[in-house]
Parts: C-alpha cells; sequence; structure tokens
C-alpha cells in the first residue's frame, strides 16, 4: 500500500485511504520521537530543498526537524538571501536547484497554485507548505492527528472552524480533509471574513453567530486574523472583533461542555483567542506543534517510497 | 513441502524456551524482544512458554518494529507496525526473536533500532528457521529452531493459527 499521489500538493487530491494511511505512518512516527535517539537512518541520500517564499517558523523548523530526523540532506532557501531577490523566476530557480541533484521539494509561497504549477514542470516529488490562500496540507494532517489522537476518531466529530475563513489555506486544506474523513464541519466568523458560496461549494454550514457554533462543537479550530492579507477593512477594529468573534474564557464558561480548542499559530493574543484560553487545559495548540514533526515525517516518508530509484 | 509440522512446531518452541532459560537463569537482566511484524507470533509463543517455566514478572517482554531502520525504501516501501518496548534495554542482554533468518539484512536494521533505544550489554538472536547458506551478512543465530543446511530456490513460509489457520513451516516455490 502507497500513497496514491506523487505529491501533495494538498488534501483535494488525497483520498481517505492517503489520509489513512499518513495518519497511521505518523503515529508509529511518534513513537520514534520519544525514543532516547530520535533520529532513523530512512531517507539516507536523500536530498530535499525547503524552498520557502515566504515567511514561516513553526512549519519551516517543523519540517526541517522531520527531515533531519529521518536522516536526510538538507538544503534551505529563503527568498530575502536568494536570486530571487534579484527576479530569477520560480522555475528557474528551481530547475538551478534541481540540477544539483534534488529529490524532493517543500515549498511555501504566497501565490496560490505555486507548487500545482511546478509539479507539471519537475520531476522531483513536491510537498505543499502552503500555497496563498489555498492549500496547507500537512496542517490539516496534524491537526487531524491531534483531534484524533484526543478524541479517538475523526468520523462523526463536530469541528468548527473559526475565524478568518476567507484567507486561511488552513481552514481550506482542514475542510477537505475532515469532510473526506467523515466529520462535520461548520465554520464561524464575521460575513466578511467567510467567502459566499462556501456552504453550496464545500458543503460545510456557516453558523455567523459564534456562541451557537461554539455550543455544538466538539472541537474548536480557531484560526489567525491574517492581517497581511487584508488589503481592505474587513471588520472595524481588533478590539471588537475580539469581542464579538474572540475566543474568551467567559464565552466558554457558558457552555455546559467542555470543548478541544487548537489553533494553527502564530496566535493574535487578544484578538482572536484570549491568552488565558490558549494556555489552559483544553488547548492542544502546542500538541498540534509537537505533531507537525511526526506527521511531516510520515509525508517525507510516504513520498520518498514513491520516487524512481534510479532518479 | 513441511519444514515443520504442526506437531513439531511445540516441542520446538518448548525447547528453544528452555535453552534461554539454561543460558539465562531466571532471565536475569535479560529481555526478551520479538521482531515485527512476523517475529511477534513466534515470540509470543516462546514468551508463554518461559512463562509456565518461570513467575510471570520475571519475563520482560516488548515488540521492535524495523520499518524506518530498512536499507531499502526505494525499491519497496514498507510500512510500519508498532513498536512497544516497555522497560529499558540500558546494560541488559536482549534476546531478539524472529521467525526466519534468511540473508541477515532485517537482523541489521534490528540492532540499530535497538540501539537507538539504549546500550544493551549484549545481544543475542534467536530463530524458529535458519536459513544458513544464504546469508549476506555475517550475522548468526544463538539459539535456532531448525537449520536448513542446502541452497534452495524455495520460499521458506511460517504460518500462524493467528493468520494462516494452521501453526507450521512450508516450503514454498517462488
Amino acid at each position: 500500500m502507497a500513497l496514491s499521489t506523487k505529491h501533495l500538493l494538498g488534501i483535494k487530491d488525497l483520498n481517505s485511504e492517503d489520509i489513512q494511511l499518513i495518519l497511521n505512518t505518523a503515529g508509529q512516527f511518534k513513537e520514534v520521537l520519544q525514543r532516547p535517539v530520535k533520529k532513523v537512518p530512512t531517507l539516507r541520500d536523500v536530498n530535499i530543498v525547503n524552498l520557502f517564499y515566504e515567511n514561516s517558523t513553526r512549519t519551516r523548523i517543523s519540517f526541517e526537524l522531520a527531515e533531519k530526523r529521518l536522516s536526510a540532506d538538507v538544503v534551505n532557501f529563503t527568498v530575502s538571501s536568494s536570486s530571487a531577490a534579484k527576479g530569477e523566476t520560480l522555475l528557474d530557480t528551481v530547475n538551478n536547484i534541481l540540477s544539483m541533484k534534488v529529490d524532493m521539494v517543500v515549498m511555501r509561497h504566497s501565490a496560490s497554485g505555486a507548487p500545482h504549477f511546478l509539479a507539471k514542470h519537475i520531476d522531483a516529488a513536491i510537498i505543499n507548505a502552503g500555497d496563498g490562500i489555498n492549500e496547507h496540507p500537512t496542517q490539516a494532517l496534524l491537526d487531524a492527528f491531534s483531534m484524533r489522537e484526543k478524541l479517538g476518531k475523526l468520523e462523526g466529530i463536530k469541528v468548527a472552524i473559526i475565524g478568518d475563513i476567507m484567507h486561511s489555506r488552513v481552514a481550506l486544506s482542514n475542510i477537505y480533509l475532515l469532510k473526506k474523513m467523515g466529520a462535520e464541519v461548520i465554520v464561524s466568523g464575521p460575513p466578511t471574513l467567510i467567502p459566499r458560496y462556501l456552504q453550496e461549494a464545500m458543503g460545510v454550514k456557516v453558523e455567523y453567530n459564534i456562541d451557537k457554533a461554539l455550543a455544538w462543537c466538539d472541537v474548536a479550530n480557531v484560526l489567525r486574523i491574517q492581517l497581511e492579507r487584508q488589503n481592505q477593512p474587513l471588520f472595524s477594529s481588533l478590539r471588537e472583533y475580539n469581542l464579538a468573534y474572540g475566543i474568551t474564557q467567559e464565552r466558554l464558561s457558558k457552555l455546559n461542555k467542555e470543548i478541544i480548542i487548537m489553533h494553527p499559530g502564530p496566535i493574535n493574543r487578544g484578538v482572536e483567542m484570549d491568552s488565558d484560553v490558549a494556555d489552559s487545559q483544553h488547548s492542544i495548540i502546542l500538541d498540534q506543534v509537537e505533531n507537525g514533526v511526526a506527521v511531516r515525517m510520515a509525508c517525507l516518508y510516504l513520498l520518498t517510497g514513491r520516487t524512481n530509484p534510479t532518479s | 513441502m513441511t519444514l515443520i509440522s504442526e506437531q513439531q512446531l511445540p516441542s520446538i518452541i518448548k525447547r528453544l524456551a528452555h535453552q534461554i532459560l539454561e543460558t539465562y537463569p531466571g532471565l536475569e537482566n535479560t529481555v526478551i524482544v520479538g521482531l515485527q511484524p512476523r517475529g511477534v507470533f513466534l515470540s509470543d509463543k516462546i514468551v508463554a512458554a518461559l512463562k509456565q517455566e518461570i513467575a510471570a514478572d520475571l519475563v520482560q517482554y516488548g515488540k521492535l518494529d524495523i520499518t524506518f531502520f530498512r536499507d531499502d525504501i526505494r525499491r519497496e516501501l514498507h510500512l510500519g507496525s508498532e513498536t512497544h518496548l516497555p522497560f529499558s534495554i540500558e546494560g541488559k542482554t536482549v534476546i531478539l526473536i524472529d521467525d526466519v533468518l534468511f540473508t541477515g539484512r532485517t537482523i541489521r536494521a534490528a540492532l540499530d533500532a535497538l540501539l537507538s533505544f539504549g546500550r544493551p550489554s549484549n545481544v543475542r538472536l534467536c530463530v524458529l528457521v535458519d536459513r544458513k547458506p544464504s546469508r549476506e551478512l555475517p550475522i548468526q543465530p544463538d539459539f535456532t529452531g531448525k537449520e536448513m543446511d542446502t541452497l534452495t530456490p524455495y520460499k521458506v513460509k511460517v504460518r500462524w493459527k493467528e493468520n494462516e489457520g494452521v501453526d507450521d513451516v512450508i516450503l514454498l516455490e517462488e
């Protein structure tokens, strides 16, 4: 059994068996990460380039640790210190890197579809580490892994995705994944941050009243307000956003149940989520980060198994 | 063709358990580790036999998966199984158990995998079938159920009740 795809461009292209396989393999890598020696030799002689055209802390460190713990050889590329700053095109940059014999490309880009474009032109396996407002598949996989770890399953669980849905690749990847795995999803947030026709296109319910969304769900996945992607005001102020849609302890204590709080990071404390919620025992935000390394090891491992031994 | 029949298998398992106990009386400072996936069927039975001879709490038993230590990921993708070693192996004698010792490559990987859990004082190997002439690496068993002296074109298949409905070892044409 192997993945049905050569690249990991988005959850959209995966089937439920692929997702199951990645999550199960990630479980085995999580056990590896508890050992006194956390490194395995499995990707020895595999060369991976991390191509980050957009800033990242968690994802980049997480991928790099995953690669190193699999014993891959890693090269890092950041756009600010590269020839891309001199005007080289994406395809030229990548072809130049690949001619130095690289097997796999992990890439983040601010343009939606950038990794899909590359996949049409190069042989190396590509992992999308976030493309514009399209997808962030490994984040959705680690979110799913963390939910499954906490609740024991994905099928039938109720997940509310809250906040800036419009600009969030995490939201889209999560919706694809959760629907494929049989979970129920509603999205909640201000109408200006939820795309129209989302309900029709993706089969998720939209609930503008956040208290109702919280009362309904088992898991609240709270997204960051992405001010850098908004070029017009979509809500009046950060403080007003917090009052109307922020996850506060007060909101949670009104529910007569406990829900799991997630956030892909980085958190705008006091905007989409208050500090006491982020640091509470219901928050699994740091578990998500920990699981991210195991999930990315699983993706790298399973995709390497699909590369041609002679290439 | 049958190599070990259903009648012979229980006595071989019992003999292996006895030989282990003769060498390591009371399993003092000694742990048993079965190799996933197929070595575990054998180690389960050897452990059961050990527990008939000595107190059950003296038998420390774990399972080790070696998938991520293999050297052939680009030839064939293997999927892992569970690793569960509920004890420290530091300074202990570790008895590795697998069903068939063939090229020796699995055991090479198992030694690497084991060392990521600590530094055992020594490691011993117990197998049901030793296909000696097919060895590609300098690895030999310490406890052997049955030895095959000749190079055969056959595949050795160990069948277990849990999986194949019968406990025996047969030779299959490849």
